[in-house]
């Protein structure tokens, strides 16, 4: 969340950081009530957007407005576990939400969601294929439409690495970069890139290899230097460490800012994710919130958004748009060979979060 | 006679009522649920059973988690141990400060309270850091030096190496004795302002040096306020997250990290509401202590 002294405080704006700190909650943005167009339908043209910080394009929310006289009102998360720990104790107004894969398969589960009517979402069609059928998280994308997506990698300082770190190896098991190292401290995020490591699905759940990362994890300890809270690219940047484990989204933003950083996924495979777009039970303004959507999935609008957040995103059409800097940039759309060797963590069950988390706590005790 | 009587109940009841209310419902009530969250199970996902079990007492109870409160205490009474040392003399200092510096000395302890925790926090992490302000400051002393011992015709002194201040444990307990002193500091000065200056002055007249004055009459008659100062920041210290969150190491997790987990990532409320009372049942016990400890002394403190 911070870098070199001089700019200490001036925030990266992280859509994953920066309000997760702060724990501040439901940030309401109302945009202004400017006179909309006769509205036909029976709902009121309202609708309540819960988005990540720093995560829409810098005027859709004007323009869907303009086009469709439906006043968009956003109001801000800041992690997975805040939109889940909200909407479970009952929905409070939300029209579309942003989960993150692994919890839109925790929400369906936990019946938490609307199903969507393809039929009314048209623009589906701009979706690249592979999003469609490889969402093992919400099969047939009955519940939800990807919106951005990101992998777990590894950040380094080209100046102070001897070869591309292009293995887990380097932060999981070896004492080359000792005390520049950082990983993420989310359990989920962290054992389940070891298992890649130890040459296995990250969606296995058997307790043995749960034990087994936690081994090799007790061992590489003394070589970290923090367990960031997702604010690895900071640590990065203000040169604290030179190798950190982090999302590409972070690291291509303060590639921007230093061009002696790099990311690598590594060889082994890593987790990816997708945010998605979805309506939860009992939004009051379902209908609107399909036409949101669907507004979303345009491919000029797209484009619009991904000019502003700088993610990979799923939308062919919108990626179709975009500058080569972004279409052919390395850390946004890393190589397909490797991206075929990483895969979407799923939902495993309350007794396997249970062992993970134990297994971090221990790990943080030891 | 008795409607006087009735007057005064309504009058009674109608300024005690509103807060009464208010802690009941914005206090007990929550913390009741929370409480009968711990002896609760996960039913699917977003329920929670209460079925009376004593499971997660008992899980919580486990060696793993006793060294975790263990090893929090520790933290929490080395940073309640430095914020006394560090701010008795300061609260001393503001006592004897003339009429004229009282009030903005006052202020100054206070300023920091007006900014977010997390804030000061990010502040800390900008001055601790490898490239941060005490790290620049050092090198600079350092190559100060190195110059002046070649001035002399001696050898310079080798490159410098950062300090490594941040993400360890010495950084936790500077992050929160820096967050706590305000606490120590405020009980302290309420405590050594109702002294009676003249006390003092007799000790030194019959021939007491200042430290024995110090310790045979100062310290014992705030001892009252001595002791709600190492509460009020012992017992918050106890529960910080934020600060080894940010400032610490990879071994810097205290108990209230890993009950955030539980509301959070581990989706495991049962749990997390668990290890919070207990917790909460070792801040009773604190307190407890200290009712027990001032039992005997007269309410003015001034009983020795």
């Amino acid at each position: 969340m911070t870098d070199a002294p001089a700019k200490s405080l001036t925030t990266r704006t992280s859509r994953r950081s920066i309000l997760k700190g702060l724990g501040a909650a439901a940030v309401g943005i109302s945009l202004s009530a400017k006179k909309y167009s006769a509205w036909a339908a029976g709902e009121e043209p309202k609708l309540n957007f819960y988005n990540w910080d720093t995560y829409i394009g810098e005027t859709t929310l004007e323009d869907f407005k303009e086009a469709s006289g439906i006043d968009v009102n956003m109001s801000l998360f800041a992690t997975n576990d805040e939109l889940f720990a909200k909407l479970r104790a009952g929905n409070q107004g939300y029209d579309v939400i942003v989960p993150g894969s692994e919890f839109v398969e925790r929400m369906i589960q936990a019946d938490l969601l609307e199903p969507l009517d393809h039929a009314k979402i048209p623009n589906i069609k701009n979706v690249a294929p592979e999003f469609i059928t490889d969402a093992p998280y919400d099969p047939g994308r009955k519940f939800s439409m990807p919106y951005t997506w990101l992998v777990i990698g590894i950040g380094y300082r080209k100046s102070k690495v001897k070869e591309i770190p292009d293995s887990w190896k380097w932060l999981f098991d070896s004492d080359a970069y000792k005390g520049r190292i950082a990983v993420m401290s989310d359990a989920s995020e962290l054992f389940r890139n070891c298992f890649k490591y130890l040459g296995q699905s990250l969606n296995s759940d058997s307790p043995e290899l749960i034990k087994q990362a936690e081994a090799m994890l007790t061992k590489q300890k003394p070589n970290i230097k923090a367990f960031h809270e997702d604010n690895g690219q900071d640590l990065l940047l203000s040169g604290e460490v030179d190798l950190v484990m982090e999302y590409n989204g972070d690291i291509a933003q303060i590639m921007v800012e230093d061009d002696d950083i790099d990311f690598v996924v590594p060889k082994e495979g890593a987790m990816k994710q997708s945010d998605t777009l979805a309506i939860p039970k009992g939004a009051p303004h379902p209908e609107n919130a399909l036409k949101f959507i669907n507004y979303i999935l345009d491919a000029k609008v797209g484009a619009a958004i991904s000019k502003t957040i700088q993610y990979p995103s799923p939308n062919a059409a919108a990626v179709a748009l975009m500058p080569a800097s972004y279409k052919d940039n390395k850390v946004i759309f890393p190589p397909a060979e490797v991206m075929a060797k990483c895969e979407y963590p799923r939902y495993l069950g309350p007794e396997f979060t249970r062992l993970l988390d134990e297994a971090m706590t221990r790990l943080r005790a030891s | 006679m008795a409607t006087r009587t009735q007057e005064r109940r309504l009058a009674f009841l109608a300024t005690a009522l509103p807060p009464i209310a208010w802690v009941v419902v914005f206090f007990l009530v929550p913390l009741g649920i929370v409480w009968a969250y711990s002896f609760g199970q996960n039913q699917g996902l977003t329920e929670v059973d209460i079925s009376g079990t004593f499971a997660n007492y008992a899980r919580a109870l486990q060696p793993l988690y006793l060294q975790i409160f263990a090893k929090s205490i520790f933290v929490a009474g080395v940073t309640t141990l430095l914020c006394l040392i560090i701010g008795f003399p300061v609260a001393l200092a503001i006592v004897f400060a003339s009429e004229r510096w009282r009030p903005w000395m006052l202020l100054l302890i206070m300023l920091p309270f007006w900014t977010n925790l997390l804030i000061r926090t990010y502040a800390l992490i900008a001055v601790l850091r490898t490239e941060g302000y005490a790290n620049f400051t050092l090198e600079w002393l350092w190559n100060q030096g190195s110059w002046l011992l070649t001035l002399v015709g001696l050898q310079p002194l080798g490159d410098f190496t950062p300090l490594q201040l941040l993400y360890n444990n010495f950084a936790v307990v500077v992050g929160l004795v820096y967050v706590h002193l305000p606490f120590m500091v405020l009980p302290l000065y309420a405590a050594l302002d109702r002294l009676d200056k003249s006390l003092i002055e007799a000790s030194l007249d019959l021939g007491a040096g200042h430290f024995r004055t110090l310790f045979s009459i100062v310290v014992p008659l705030a001892l009252p306020g001595i002791l709600s100062g190492i509460i009020i920041t012992f017992v918050p210290a106890l529960g910080a997250y934020l600060t080894p969150d940010l400032l610490g190491g990879p071994d810097s997790q205290m108990i209230a990290n890993v009950i955030e987990r539980q509301f959070k990532r581990a989706n495991d409320w049962p749990f997390g509401a668990a290890l919070s009372f207990l917790l909460m049942y070792a801040t009773f016990a604190v307190i407890a202590f200290r009712a027990y400890a001032a039992r005997g002394q007269p309410a003015d403190g001034h009983g020795i």
